[in-house]
């Protein structure tokens, strides 16, 4: 008989669980298959009712984010032939409500992504005629990397001050407001100020780092939260020092 | 929602941080392992002259205490990752003795 790997998936639907449950699967094991693959292989051929997102199968859409043995991963990122010889638990992302087996709420995630106004904010208004706004490739490497983010929260799945505190703006908004406060085409910083610079902004951030670790694209959201926050703390002291308050 | 004002305590505590990654382990290795062993040898009166000066006075309380600044955040930091909350004993007994060790020093430096 061929080899074959065992998958605990979480399972819930609202309308006829009371509460989430696992269910054991066992598929064919492949050496070239990743975690999503096997849950393809469950959906076509043993069980069409189990739910979960996914689109590229190539780490670009960030939609197959998933907790796979207790870690934040995108699923088609995780190879079967890592887990060889165990049974992998594969539940819906940490931190989130679960919509339907796992399949999670984003809701609370696309809520702080547009309070922190992820877009270019023009520094000056110009006319169309006047052209492009230019910009150098030194000038494009300070952000460059903040602009890989591919929105798959798994840095929120891995974040702890998310588990204390839910309305933690968290790595990949505040990552992404770096993103525009440093692009050199921009001038939005004060008004992404209000919520970046806020109690719940970079300051529940205590550094543990997780964010960067699990990122799967090497976006490295606490380094931007760390950035933030010395700019925000030469503001507040620019603030204390001239009177009639913030710039 | 409005501009937060921690910075008050993220400023010493990231000075802190830097005092105590590059500066302290320097102090460390002169005064408790090159000078006790005679590798080193510092004459009391060029010591004396550093603490005696208000600027080194400035420079020796910062050395003092902002590494109490940062360590007291840290461990706030931590019992907060920990669960453990950060309610008013916490605070209290973080920043206060890091408020104690500072206020210590300071007395010390004046009255040298």
């Amino acid at each position: 008989m061929s080899e074959t790997i065992t998958l605990e998936v979480l399972r819930y639907h609202p309308e006829t669980d009371s509460e989430p449950h696992f269910r054991s699967y066992t598929v064919p094991y492949k050496d070239e298959w990743v975690v999503l693959d096997a849950l393809n292989h469950i959906k076509d051929n043993l069980d069409a009712t189990l739910s979960y997102r996914w689109s590229c199968h190539m780490a670009v859409c960030g939609s197959c984010g998933m907790m796979i043995n207790n870690e934040p991963k995108l699923s088609c990122h995780a190879f079967l032939r890592d887990y060889r010889g165990g049974v992998i638990r594969v539940e819906p992302l940490d931190h989130f409500p679960i919509e339907r087996d796992l399949v999670i709420v984003m809701d609370s995630f696309m809520d702080k992504l547009s309070g922190v106004k992820p877009y270019l904010i023009p520094k000056e208004d110009r006319p169309l005629a006047e052209g492009e706004y230019l910009q150098s490739p030194a000038e494009l490497n300070t952000f460059h990397r903040y602009t890989q983010c591919i929105n798959c929260v798994l840095c929120y799945a891995a974040c702890p001050q998310i588990g204390l505190n839910e309305d933690f703006v968290g790595p990949a908004a505040l990552a992404l407001a770096h993103r525009y406060n440093l692009d050199s085409r921009d001038g939005g910083r004060d008004a992404r100020a209000e919520v970046v610079a806020s109690n719940e902004g970079v300051w529940e951030c205590t550094f543990v780092g997780a964010c960067s670790q699990v990122c799967p694209k090497q976006v490295d959201p606490a380094a931007a939260i760390q950035q933030i926050k010395i700019s925000a703390s030469v503001d507040w002291l620019k603030n204390l020092l001239t009177p009639g308050g913030y710039r | 929602m409005a501009r937060s004002n921690k910075p008050i305590l993220w400023l010493p505590f990231a000075g802190g941080g830097l005092v105590a990654a590059l500066i302290m382990p320097v102090l460390i290795l002169i005064t408790g392992v090159l000078v006790p062993l005679g590798v080193l040898h510092l004459h009391y009166e060029t010591i004396a002259a550093v603490a005696h000066n208000p600027v080194g006075k400035l420079v020796l309380l910062g050395a003092l205490a902002l590494p109490a600044w940062h360590a007291a955040h840290r461990l706030r930091m931590t019992a907060h990752d920990l669960g453990l909350g950060g309610g008013i004993f916490v605070k209290a007994g973080c920043y206060g003795t890091a408020g104690l060790l500072t206020f210590t020093a300071a007395l010390a430096l004046i009255l040298i």
